[in-house]
């Protein structure tokens, strides 16, 4: 079959100049913003940005646009190492931001100090999602560990999700059995039940709601609503455990890049108004504990009480948990190579 | 080797061994580097703890073990759907050739999704086969479906040029000349395939080994079971430990491109007693 030449040049010359066009992206004239969050924050930050758009504008008169990127935590912390160039990062583990401190300085040591609450405007818990009727009768933490019972979690070293779920049973083992040497044989038991490991919380919940996998999914609370609301129609039961972990999401302003692009201001006036009265009701609109009291009130009936401890309280910070359990050879990674 | 005097119609030798040198330099080998690199900042303990921990000798056996069965598997299957291709004509011929490519395009996060959609014990196929106590998804037996689809194209696309230049004479003559079917097939068909074979061999392996996308989806990744070795670099990274993460990846390196040279080997071997007998 005869190619005409010329024509093979004229479709290399327009691949070319078409994939030029694309990498060197859009100009214009407005303030824009880049937030690198995580992954299921996607829907709760599109309102959040409409909302400080006309806030922002009926303030300082200025337009701004607010720009997303979305991933798994870690691995958004690892693109702002890279070099994305994210005036804000709003994260769902401290240890996110903390890497941003230590590798090139990205961000100021002291960001937990720069917003209220330890800069996180909300948090959320890890609660167990049941298929209806909870035919296997799961109640607790202690019910995870019973044989013939399948367990859904994220990687807890690819996730945080997965993480605070690891932690949340560790919390719970540790007050039950009174020693690291119970916990660890906890959650050990634990990890033996579950069939799949996803990457990621949103993977997690397709392996259950889709593939049909498991009898419990263990997953923040916001997500967890999320799935037995909009999935559900009655397919899923939520069961609050006894006690839980305070999965608090903590945001920072990229001080190397705010610098650079002269949006300081209007970075700082972006994630206070996550703590505002309207940006807290459209956080918990989006089923996240707000911080605010007054809102959570009003939303009492969303999010029912339940028993919380921090990473700081019971084990003492995250450089304390990233060292001993989640490191090379730590403690997940005995637990689960010895199955 | 005299090949500077030898004058040819076109000139441009040095022009374009400098263009593929500064070209390979740039696009493969500083990234390559770039691995070993990272990877030297680790003392040799600390190299050999991140190479050889359990957990990661046992994703080693999968990709690589995963990866050389699926390939094998593609070369079979590759050559009967090159060879129904070539050799025969039937309706919707244009289309299944189209079809092989799909692999390609795809990204391949879909193709996972899509397998495990299939095979998981509610899929289509899955529901069937769990009655029977097959289980797929989340099974490393998944990982070996999924290597298999994204590897069937180069197996396919190396070997059905060389088929459709081979002489269907060659075969005629063995016929004449008295060889069966068998013989036929065996000693005059396959030797003048088996440098492409080998070749899509090597493409095939070398993609599954570094495959991600499909895999992770179907491969219920469970450490010392279901883990894929380029999983363990992932998480890796998500733990910002570049250093572990690419001294891992220097073992992938180094192994498959022992393996591919072995190939490449092996190929020059079957060319060279393919031209002796002809």
């Amino acid at each position: 079959m005869p190619i005409d030449l010329r024509h093979l040049v004229k479709i290399g010359v327009v691949a070319f100049s078409l994939g030029l066009h694309v990498l060197s992206g859009p100009a214009s004239a407005e303030t824009r913003l880049l937030n690198a969050s995580y992954d299921v924050s996607r829907e709760l930050y599109k309102d959040i940005n409409k909302a400080f758009r006309a806030a922002w504008k009926k303030r300082t008169g200025h337009d701004v646009i607010v720009n997303q990127s979305h991933g798994g935590s870690s691995r958004q912390a690892l693109s702002v190492i890279g070099g994305l160039e994210a005036d804000v990062v709003t994260m769902n583990q401290a240890p996110d931001i903390d890497i941003l401190v230590k590798r090139g300085g990205l961000v100021s040591e002291h960001w937990r100090t720069e917003f209220p609450h330890d800069a996180s405007p909300y948090f959320t818990t890890s609660v167990f999602l049941v298929r209806k009727g909870n035919p296997k009768g799961i109640r607790d933490w202690n019910d995870l560990v019973k044989s013939g019972i399948s367990v859904i979690v994220p990687n807890p070293k690819t996730s945080g999700n997965g993480r605070y779920t690891y932690l949340a049973a560790w919390g719970y083992a540790l007050q039950r059995e009174k020693s690291a040497e119970g916990a660890s044989a906890f959650v050990a038991a634990l990890f033996k039940n579950v069939p799949v490991l996803d990457g990621g919380g949103r993977g997690a919940s397709t392996t259950f709601t889709q593939r049909d996998v498991g009898d419990v999914l263990v997953t923040f609370e916001n997500e967890a609503v999320q799935l037995e609301r909009e999935l559900g129609s009655g397919r899923f039961e939520i069961v609050y455990p006894s006690i839980s972990i305070n999965a608090s999401a903590p945001v920072a302003i990229v001080s190397k890049v705010v610098d650079k692009h002269g949006t300081r201001e209007v970075s700082k006036g972006y994630l206070e108004f996550l703590f505002s009265p309207e940006g807290q009701e459209i956080i918990a609109r989006h089923h996240f504990r707000p911080r605010d009291p007054a809102i959570l009130a009003a939303h009492a009936r969303n999010f029912p009480a339940i028993a919380t401890f921090t990473v700081e309280e019971r084990f003492g910070g995250w450089e304390a948990v990233q060292g001993d359990h989640f490191s090379d050879g730590g403690i997940f990674d005995r637990i689960v190579t010895r199955r | 080797m005299t090949t500077s005097r030898i004058t040819r119609v076109l000139p441009g030798f040095r022009l374009s061994l400098g263009i593929t040198l500064v070209y390979l330099t740039f696009i493969v080998l500083v990234p390559l580097g770039a691995v070993f690199i990272k990877a030297a900042t680790l003392s040799p303990e600390q190299y050999w703890e991140a190479v050889s921990s359990p957990r990661v000798i046992a994703t080693y056996k999968l990709s690589f073990g995963a990866s050389l069965l699926a390939a094998a598997i593609n070369v079979v299957f590759g050559l009967m759907l090159a060879w129904s291709l070539v050799r025969y004509s039937f309706p919707g011929r244009k289309l299944v050739d189209a079809l092989v490519d799909l692999p390609f395009a795809l990204p391949t996060a879909v193709a996972g999704i899509a397998l495990t959609a299939i095979y998981a014990r509610n899929g289509w196929l899955g529901q069937y086969l769990e009655a029977y106590g097959i289980k797929i998804a989340f099974r490393p037996a998944g990982i070996l479906i999924a290597l298999i689809f994204i590897g069937l194209p180069f197996v396919v696309r190396t070997v059905q040029p060389v088929l459709e230049d081979l002489d269907i004479e060659a075969e005629e003559a063995a016929a004449c000349l008295g060889a069966g079917r068998m013989a036929t097939f065996i000693r005059v068909v396959l030797p003048a395939l088996a440098p492409a074979l080998l070749t899509g061999f090597a493409l095939a392996f070398a993609r599954a080994v570094g495959e991600y996308g499909s895999v992770i989806f179907i491969a219920g990744n469970i450490p010392m079971v279901s883990e894929i070795t380029p999983l363990i670099i992932i998480t890796k990274l998500e733990q910002y430990d570049y250093a572990g993460a690419t001294a891992v990846a220097s073992v992938m390196l180094v192994v498959s491109f022992v393996l591919l040279l072995l190939i490449n080997g092996l190929q020059e071997r079957t060319r060279r007693s393919e031209q002796k007998v002809s």
